[in-house]
């Protein structure tokens, strides 16, 4: 049985004794283990020279990796929260997203850190930025819901030739606990997964919002709800064609992510469905998603802001019933 | 020593168990180089400080200390959510400072900012409350911890983001250019801090354009778990400030007198000049990073060895020698301290939580450009304010967008 956060921790530290290209660099990541302890341990299995502690500057950790990466390496950046990511953006934005179009030049680099709020981190320390993201082709987005694609998904992720962005929920890593495979395994980037089987109405959803969704499902199966929960695990390049089979199985579409609303996930997907199952829908399109405000400290607001099992339930009741 | 510094000295957190041996010896190194300040040639130091103000300053360091030992206690009992940083061991460079600031003068910190705001005296109820999440919060329950602000009292808050404050300072410095005024705007941040590209940014411009911002580097010799000299390749971390042409210098940050006297001459040097300076000031925190730090890193020993040269017990003696206080006066200095903080406690708790309404305010502005209640309550903004300009408030319904 392994956590969300053992079973990344168990991904990297595995292919690290497979691969002698991969290595971590990070703010604290090899003394003190990295600030959610992702890293335990690992300075005295890999040594100095393979966990790096670098002063704090984003910048120049995201762009020693890429340069690095352009050598042959395998570097994974850890960001001690996802929200500092926007300290290398430009790294990420034009650099690594940009290289192979410009000059051929691949960065298979990963970029991971905790996303997501849930935990009362206030502004800076809550924030879904995956749609910041979405907008720049060259990037890849993975976002694992569970220990088990967490694992396969990090594998996939550092042998990518290509930078992928590795969000994990901060929320699910010491929460969530399942048999995880042993050893070698990959998840495929780019595919999405049913995690929960139905007939009436499918939500579309990723990252800690699949287990809220589930447990809506769940809320509404006795009141007669047939539900399907799909997966995406991967934001870029999103599996469009599961997209479509659920909906067009359904009729109903259900988006749920916590990024928030306006410009978020959900767009692209409503637009997806729009274009291509235009004609298999019976009712509009829904989006459950924080409203477009800042993720806010104070508890009870925090869950005002949050997308949750009640909420999704009463999105589903409305879409059953139009 | 007055008796009480044993009191004073950490309740509750248990410091670290062993650090590697080659941080020990370099911190301790790092130590013994603030040796007192040679005051520079055009020096002339803050006014010696008088029996009022230095009790007066007393009450702040201690109502900083007890303020934070508490929220540490209400943290473990779950009182408190999310993060929560302390300042304790570095009370002396924000009470110093902040003496030395005029009322229309701007600070704007980093995330470990409870101290800079009760320095700036802030009311500590409100403060307390914003830890609690309370709608009477200072940030209305919705930053918490790092995010402190004071706008009517030019406290321009802690930041989370770590560096991205400091060139924000740069551009206050700037405004005051314009306005023509002689404030001052002091920028804190920590070592870790010095290390991302925003500080020297922040730091060229500042001296290209000659601002008069006051760049305080608080070097407790760690950025989380990380020593600095295991992360910036110069261990003196002022000397930075030769890389841009600026006025750089150091100051022992245990010992209020020598902060004010370092800082009255740069406030002068940014007041009249309108010159920047960049000062490390060297100190230490007695607790960890933050509620989870298991302190690996660092040794019991060192903490103690710091410890023993506490700010508070420091201007204990400081009142003792010089008859501004008693002992026993000192001890009632501290009891009306935990009673103003067991208040804070009590009107947190008997304060509502926020209604739903006030996350989806403070968004969008009365102008398209300023932040609404900057504007209402800086007088230096108003004044600074076309009359004609007209400002809209978008209810709360228009910017969420739904329903
Ligand atoms: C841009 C950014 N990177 C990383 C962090 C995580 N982080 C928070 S505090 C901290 C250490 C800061 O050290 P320092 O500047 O020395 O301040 P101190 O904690 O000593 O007061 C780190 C790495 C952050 N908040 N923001
Ligand atoms: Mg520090």
């Amino acid at each position: 049985m392994l956590t969300y956060l053992e079973a990344i921790r168990q991904a990297m530290e595995e292919e690290m004794v497979r691969d002698p290209r991969v290595f971590i660099l990070g703010e604290d990541v090899g003394n003190y283990g990295g600030a959610f302890r992702v890293t335990q341990g690992f300075l005295e299995k890999f040594g100095p020279e393979r966990i790096i502690d670098t002063p704090i500057s984003e910048t120049g950790l995201i762009g020693a990796a890429i340069g690095a990466s352009l050598f042959g390496m395998r570097p994974i950046a850890e960001l001690q929260f996802i929200d500092f990511i926007g300290c290398g953006f430009n790294q990420i934005v034009n650099y690594a997203a940009k290289s192979r179009y410009r000059w051929g030049g691949g960065v298979p680099i990963v970029i991971r850190g905790p996303a997501g709020a849930g935990v009362h981190g206030g502004p800076f320390h809550s924030q879904s930025p995956e749609s910041y993201f979405m907008n720049v082709p060259g990037l890849k987005i993975v976002v694992p819901a569970t220990p088990t694609d967490a694992k396969g998904l990090m594998l996939a992720a550092i042998r990518d030739p290509d930078p992928v962005i590795f969000l994990e929920h901060k929320f699910l890593y010491r929460r969530l606990k399942e048999e995880v495979p042993a050893g070698d395994f990959t998840t495929p980037i780019g595919e999405a997964r049913v995690a929960r089987a139905g007939e009436d109405i499918s939500i579309i959803t990723y990252g800690a919002m699949v287990h809220a969704s589930i447990e809506a499902a769940d809320l509404v199966s006795a009141e007669g709800v047939s539900v399907e929960v799909l997966d995406l695990r991967t934001l870029l390049p999103m599996d469009r064609r599961r997209i479509l089979e659920t909906v067009k199985k359904t009729g109903r579409a259900l988006i749920v992510h916590e990024a928030t609303k306006t410009g978020g996930p959900g767009g692209e997907i409503a637009a997806i469905i729009g274009e291509h199952a235009f004609e298999h829908l019976d009712a509009p399109i829904v989006r459950v998603a924080p409203p477009d405000t800042p993720v806010p400290y104070s508890p009870p607001l925090e869950e005002h802001f949050l997308p949750n099992a009640a909420k999704i339930a009463d999105a589903i009741r409305a879409l059953a019933e139009y | 020593m007055p008796k009480k510094s044993a009191a004073l000295k950490s309740r509750a957190s248990a410091p670290a168990k062993s650090a590697p041996p080659a941080a020990k010896a370099s911190t301790a190194a790092r130590s013994e180089v603030v040796k007192p300040l040679a005051p520079g040639k055009t020096s002339k130091g803050a006014p010696p400080l008088d029996r009022a103000e230095a009790r007066r300053l007393y009450r702040q360091m201690l109502l900083i200390r007890r303020f934070e030992e508490r929220a540490q206690q209400i943290y473990v009992e779950g009182k408190i959510g999310g993060f929560l940083h302390l300042y304790i061991g570095q009370e002396a460079i924000a009470c110093g400072i902040m003496s030395l600031l005029h009322k229309d003068d701007y600070f704007i910190g980093a995330y470990r900012d409870h101290g800079y705001s009760l320095a700036r005296g802030a009311d500590p109820k409100p403060l307390m409350a914003e830890l609690m999440g309370r709608a009477t919060g200072i940030s209305r329950g919705k930053g918490g911890s790092m995010h402190f602000y004071d706008i009517p009292n030019g406290n321009f808050g802690g930041d989370g983001i770590v560096g991205g404050h400091i060139v924000v300072a740069a551009g206050m410095g700037y405004a005051i250019r314009l306005r023509g005024s002689e404030q001052c705007v002091v920028c804190f941040f920590g070592d870790g801090a010095i290390n991302e590209g925003a500080f020297h940014e922040a730091l060229n411009v500042s001296s290209l354009w000659d601002l008069p911002v006051v760049f305080v580097v608080e070097n407790n010799m760690y950025g989380m778990g990380t020593s600095v000299e295991r992360a910036s390749a110069v261990t003196a971390l002022h000397e930075r400030g030769a890389a841009y042409n600026m006025v750089h210098l150091p100051c022992d940050g245990m010992d209020i007198v020598k902060v004010r006297d370092t800082f009255a001459d740069a406030f002068a040097r940014a007041r009249k000049e309108k010159k920047p300076t960049f000062v490390e000031v060297i100190t230490y925190r007695y607790r960890g990073h933050s509620m989870s730090d298991p302190g690996k890193y660092r040794s019991k020993e060192e903490v103690e060895k710091w410890q023993e040269k506490d700010p508070i017990a420091r201007l204990g003696m400081f009142l003792l020698d010089h008859k501004f206080a008693t002992g026993k006066e000192l001890e009632a200095i501290d009891k009306d301290v935990m009673v103003e903080v067991d208040d804070c406690i009590k009107f947190s708790e008997e304060s509502p939580w926020p209604p739903a309404e006030y996350m989806y305010e403070d968004i969008y502005v009365k102008t398209p450009t300023l932040n609404w209640r900057a504007v209402e309550k800086d007088p230096a903004w108003e004044r600074s304010l076309p009359d004609d300009r007209v400002p809209v408030i978008y209810p709360p319904h228009v910017s969420q967008g739904v329903k």
